[in-house]
């Protein structure tokens, strides 16, 4: 029961990026396609499970005034592992991904998952928290993802979706497009909300 | 004369045409979290800029004269973050010391820069592009002004927004990406002045 619950905040209440505002700079940056956007939380949710495992594990022993350190050094060595083998597996994906491959180490969703969970839980759950939590960077990572790739270029993963005669929005594909994208989806998700809050509210008054 | 030269192209262009926050997207997470306040916006940039500095020389200097001679390359980015990690370390100690003002300015944002991909990610850009150490010294000061520009602009916004009447499910984290977009959008104005 504590595992479901474990792994299904990760696409409810700690939804990253949306409900846990952290590590923004991937996915602002690598959401100009939906390939991209799947393959880079992929990476980060390898390195998440891995990490939050071994932190659990070590979690008697690391000291804890030198815990953080302790902790970037293993998620570091992870990030190793995933470029490694992304280079060899997934050559095409890792060169469009670049530099944002080495900076999961410093992904703030990962070092926040092994300071605030994986150092406190047993390693089953550490495990199944960092899966969800994964998974659900990736689920918005992809959502993101669709959104700027359809009105940016007008495809979804690389098929064309629209005859010739349409005309891309590319400001969705360029920087600024990463911002206001992501500004009008969390505006969705709170107005969705504020509208089952509400409604929810109508319907206990009703019953009293 | 050309050396000079292309110093201040590469200050300019990482400073301004290529600017961390707005191009790169690198150290989103500070740009949004400490930018509510001016003084702390500019503060938290002083600090990037200076450990960036530093950080930049540092990494340049292990990377080139030991991890390719020795042929550790695949290490760089533990070695990276231990570096960036050791010297925010040192910094802190060292400015506590010796200017207590100082660290009173921005001791709280000094620990918190290890983990801002700014700095990680800059460095690592100095060594993809291959630039000498002058160069990347000044790319690592560069950086860390147009970081510092970038916040304390987004500071100067968001003050305003304070004072502005938002829809409820915009308040917060939504009209500041929003806003951080359209501010984008007029840095874009600097694409194509220099590569």
């Amino acid at each position: 029961m504590r595992i479901v619950k474990e792994f299904s905040k990760g696409f409810t209440t700690h939804l990253p990026p949306f409900r846990l505002v952290l590590g923004l700079c991937p996915v602002l940056a690598v959401t100009t396609t939906v390939a991209n956007g799947i393959g880079m939380g992929l990476a980060a949710t390898f390195v998440l499970v891995c990490s939050n495992v071994l932190v659990s594990l070590l979690r008697k022993v690391i000291p804890s005034k030198v815990r953080i350190a302790c902790f970037i050094v293993l998620i570091a060595t992870f990030v190793v592992i995933v470029e490694i083998i992304m280079k060899a597996f997934f050559f095409p994906l890792s060169q469009s991904l670049g530099i944002f491959i080495p900076l999961i180490v410093v992904n703030c969703i990962i070092l926040g998952r092994a300071e605030a969970f994986a150092a406190k839980n047993p390693v089953h759950l550490a495990a199944v928290d960092g899966l969800g939590i994964g998974l659900g960077f990736t689920l918005s990572l992809a959502v993101l993802g669709t959104v700027r790739e359809i009105l940016g270029a007008g495809t979804f993963l690389g098929t064309p979706l629209f005859g010739e005669s349409f005309e891309p929005f590319t400001l969705f594909a360029k920087a600024p497009g990463a911002f206001i994208g992501l500004g009008v989806l969390l505006f969705l998700l709170n107005a969705v909300d504020r509208f089952r809050l509400r409604a929810r509210e109508e319907s206990l008054q009703r019953r009293f | 004369m050309s050396g000079v030269t292309d110093l201040i192209i590469a200050f300019l262009s990482i400073a301004l045409v290529n600017n961390l926050v707005f191009t790169k997207f690198l150290g989103i997470c500070p740009y949004l979290g400490v930018s509510k306040k001016t003084d702390m916006a500019v503060g938290m940039g002083l600090a990037v800029t200076f450990v960036l500095t530093l950080s930049a020389a540092m990494t340049w200097m292990i990377n080139n004269l030991v991890l390719i001679p020795l042929d550790l390359g695949f290490t760089k980015y533990i070695v990276f973050i231990l570096v960036i990690a050791s010297m925010v370390q040192l910094v802190e100690m060292y400015v506590r010391k010796f200017y207590p003002g100082l660290y009173q300015s921005f001791g709280i944002f000094l620990p918190l820069i290890t983990t801002n991909c700014a700095i990680l990610g800059t460095c690592l850009f100095i060594d993809l592009w291959g630039y000498g150490f002058l160069k990347a010294v000044v790319a690592g000061f560069g950086g860390g002004l147009g970081f510092t520009m970038a916040i304390a602009l987004m500071a100067g916004i968001r003050e305003r927004l304070e004072l502005a009447e938002v829809p409820r499910p915009l308040q917060g984290a939504g009209i500041t990406l929003v806003a951080a977009g359209i501010l984008t959008l007029a840095f874009m104005g600097f694409s194509g002045m220099v590569r």
